[in-house]
Parts: structure tokens; C-alpha cells; sequence
């Protein structure tokens, strides 16, 4: 392809900033919805103001969601900053239900039985609720893994540059080949991350090996 | 003057834009706006709904193409809209076909998929039951797999929904339409509070239609199992009486 091969450079320049747009905010909701899907499991209490919390956030569209996060947290709107919150908030409202179906799979009498064995509560999550609790939580980390990547591409129409840049430039210029490209690198790119969560998976969990989604 | 900076007063512009009566006067009010992209979501919705119930229920049915439907899901969520709307956009020109096409596109998924899981999740002891009492297989279709498969379809109509009016808002970007139009203008003049009078809007509809839907697919799951709410108020009673 012509096109490609005369603005390779740029191609990549974008590409790597949608690679940061999306590891980001990926990395940042496995933080933020791990302990919250494990509070909603445990506490009964949490669990439907956090759903309900999540789900609702989850029905706000992605555009008009990163024109209210930018004042709010005081940056513009076409700072990658803006993209990287909005997105976590994306990511959480996915992740907290998975994350509260992963840890309410865990069988009660294997948590009581590892108390028995003397574990700590801490190494209790550690070594028996969270490995427990893996398969479900990375069928639904893939999830969030390509939708988010997908997402990115939406904040090039307030300026904020990834491989969405070369739709709004492509549409712009009137450039087909710019946005089949892009087309074409934002799905590589998500079922690429999509395979390495699956082979980090498999290289976590080796007892657990095809995990079904 | 870059937009942000910490800026409340910002939120207060948007509320005076959407309080001001003039913004719900004229050609471009934002009553009209509102209706504009409420029509054109409901009408893609409708088409998706008319191509994807039928088929996804054939599908869940026969059991034949499954294969093909949980392809086309899982491959449809990597799917960027924006690049879909921005293609369509020059290969069908400005107006209103692009975007109504590629939102066609996307709902079509979540919509196949409901319909699909929905009447295959029905249990076949009860479906060999209706045979066995005689109903005719367009009975047995309308009166037994539909109803039990409701919740999921709905679901399944719940994402799509969402989907559109949120690609609905993209699709101002290519053709001026509906609620998306506040965001772009407000976007080409630097004036924020537009912009953020426009997302304000959009988040609420958004809102609003996931609560329809999930009231409509609650009572959905009512009506598909009625006897779930005694059946346990019955266990209940039960033990009251065998302490």
C-alpha cells in the first residue's frame, strides 16, 4: 500500500500512543476492581450500591464521557489524562461485576478450610481467593482488553492522538486508506493484547488451561 | 482559551446554556435535537431489531449457525465505531445514510446474540412438554420459546440501545445529527459549555433508556417465571412451620 508505506512513521508514532491509551487504563482498572469485585462479594452490603453504581456508568456514552471527566479532574479534554481516566471508568464498570462473580465463585467451605489451616486473611486472598477467582476474572479482563482498545479511538475527535487520528485525518482528507489502517491496526492491536492477558493467563494458571469465555 | 483547568464554573455554564429559553427555541433547539437523536436511535434499533430477532430466534431454534453468531460478537466489540462511521462516511457521502448504515451494523450484533441465547437457553424438557400436549410448532415458538426467551432478548435490544445512542453522538461528526451536533459545534467554537451542555444531555438520555430497559426486562423475567416468587416465599413457609 502506497499510502502506508509514505506515512509509516506517523503510523507508528500513533500507534504507540494508542498502545499507552489503552495498557494504561487497562493495568489502572485490574487495580481499582479487584478489591472492589471482592468487597461486593464478601459484603453483601457493597454489593448492590457498587453494581448498580457500575452498571450506570458503564450506559454513559465514551465521547460525552471524556467532556465531563475533563473539567472534573481539571485537565483538557484532548489530554491523554482525560482519555486514561474515562477509560479506567470504563474498565471498572466491566471489571467490578466480573471481579464480584470471580470471588463469589469461590466455594465457601475452601475459605473456611483454609482458615483452618491457619492462613491469615491477607495470605487467605492471596494464595486461595485469588487464584481461585482467576479464570472468571480473565474471561472478563478480555472483555474489558478489547473494548477499551476499541475506545481509544474515540478520543481523536477532541484531539487526542492514537490510531483514531488517522480516522478523523483519513475522513477529513478524504483518504480511504488512512482509515482501512486504522480499521485494520486497532483490531490487531486489541486481538494482540487479547492473546498475551490469554498467555499470561495460561503462564499464572497453569492448573486452569483453555479457559472458556 | 483551552478548555479545563479545574473549572466548576464550567458545569455552570452548561446548566445556564440548558436553562437559557432560547436554547429550547428555534430551528436548533435542543428539544428538536433531543427528538433527532431519539428518532434516528429508535429507527436503527427498529431495522437491526427487525433483521436480528428473527434471525437470531431461527438460530437459537434450528441450533444451526451458532458458530457464526458468537464470531460475529466477540469480533464486533473490536470493531472501532469511529473508523466504521468515518469509512461509511466517504464511501456514501455527507447525509444521513452513512451513519444509519454503520449504527445498522453495530446493533446488529448484541441484538442476534440476545435472540439467539434467549431461545436456546429455553429448556427442552419444557419445549418436549408443549409438543407433547399438542401444540403446533408456531405455537409452541410464540407462546412458549418467546416469552421464556424475553429477558435475554431484551438484554440482548438493552446493549444494542446503548450502543446506538452512543454512536448516534459519534455520527455528528460525519453528518449533522441529533444531540452529537452541541458536542461538535461547541467543540469548533471553543465553547465548552456547550459541549459539556450537549455530553450532559447525551449521558442522561443514555440513563434514562437503560432504566426502560432494565424495567422492561425485569418484567419480562416476571412474566417468565412466575412461580419463582412463591416458590420461595412457599420455602419460607415451609420452614415457619418446621422449625
Amino acid at each position: 500500500m502506497n499510502w502506508l508505506s509514505q506515512n509509516l512513521h506517523i503510523v507508528g508514532a500513533l500507534l504507540v500512543d494508542h498502545l499507552v491509551l489503552s495498557i494504561v487504563p487497562i493495568a489502572l482498572a485490574i487495580l481499582v476492581s479487584v478489591p472492589l469485585g471482592w468487597l461486593a462479594a464478601r459484603y453483601r452490603r457493597a454489593r448492590t450500591p457498587l453494581l448498580t453504581g457500575t452498571g450506570l456508568l458503564y450506559a454513559i456514552p465514551s465521547l460525552p464521557l471524556f467532556i465531563i471527566v475533563a473539567p472534573l479532574i481539571g485537565v483538557p479534554v484532548r489530554s491523554p489524562v482525560t482519555i486514561v481516566v474515562a477509560l479506567t471508568l470504563y474498565g471498572v464498570a466491566l471489571l467490578v461485576r466480573g471481579a464480584a462473580d470471580a470471588f463469589g465463585s469461590v466455594p465457601r467451605e475452601t475459605m473456611l478450610a483454609a482458615d483452618a489451616m491457619g492462613h491469615a486473611a491477607w495470605a487467605r486472598f492471596w494464595r486461595v481467593e485469588l487464584p481461585l477467582a482467576g479464570p472468571v476474572l480473565l474471561s472478563s479482563l478480555r472483555v474489558v482488553v478489547v473494548s477499551t482498545v476499541s475506545l481509544v479511538t474515540v478520543g481523536a475527535v477532541v484531539g487526542a492522538s492514537s490510531l483514531g487520528t488517522l480516522f478523523t485525518d483519513g475522513f477529513q482528507r478524504g483518504i480511504e486508506a488512512s482509515i482501512l489502517t486504522g480499521l485494520v491496526l486497532t483490531v490487531v492491536v486489541a486481538f494482540a493484547l487479547d492473546a498475551i492477558v490469554v498467555l499470561a493467563g495460561r503462564l499464572a494458571m497453569p492448573w486452569r488451561r483453555a479457559v472458556a469465555t | 482559551m483551552a478548555p479545563g483547568g479545574g473549572d466548576v464554573n464550567l458545569f455552570a455554564e452548561a446548566i445556564a446554556y440548558l436553562l437559557d429559553p432560547a436554547s429550547w427555541t428555534g430551528a436548533g433547539s435542543i428539544g428538536l435535537r433531543i427528538l433527532e437523536h431519539l428518532a434516528f436511535s429508535g429507527a436503527v434499533l427498529l431495522v437491526a431489531a427487525a433483521i436480528g430477532v428473527p434471525a437470531g430466534v431461527l438460530i437459537g431454534h434450528t441450533g444451526r449457525g451458532r458458530g457464526l453468531v458468537i464470531a460475529l460478537t466477540s469480533g464486533a466489540r473490536a470493531i472501532p465505531t469511529l473508523g466504521l462511521l468515518t469509512i461509511f462516511g466517504l464511501l456514501l457521502g455527507i447525509g444521513i445514510e452513512a451513519p444509519f448504515l454503520a449504527l445498522v451494523v453495530l446493533a446488529l450484533p448484541p441484538v442476534l446474540a440476545g435472540a439467539y441465547a434467549g431461545v436456546e437457553s429455553v429448556d427442552r424438557l419444557v419445549i418436549g412438554g408443549a409438543r407433547a400436549i399438542g401444540m403446533t410448532e408456531r405455537q409452541i415458538l410464540t407462546g412458549v420459546e418467546l416469552p421464556l426467551a424475553s429477558p435475554v432478548l431484551i438484554g440482548g435490544l438493552r446493549s444494542a440501545a446503548l450502543q446506538v445512542i452512543s454512536t448516534a453522538t459519534l455520527a455528528a461528526y460525519i453528518s449533522d445529527t441529533g444531540l452529537g451536533r452541541l458536542i461538535f459545534a461547541g467543540l469548533k467554537t471553543r465553547d465548552y459549555g456547550v459541549m459539556l451542555a450537549g455530553s450532559l444531555l447525551v449521558a442522561l438520555l443514555a440513563l434514562v433508556v437503560e432504566l426502560l430497559f432494565q424495567a422492561a426486562q425485569s418484567a419480562a423475567s416476571r412474566r417468565a417465571e412466575p412461580i419463582s416468587t412463591p416458590r420461595t416465599t412457599g420455602r419460607a413457609r415451609a420452614s415457619e412451620r418446621n422449625p
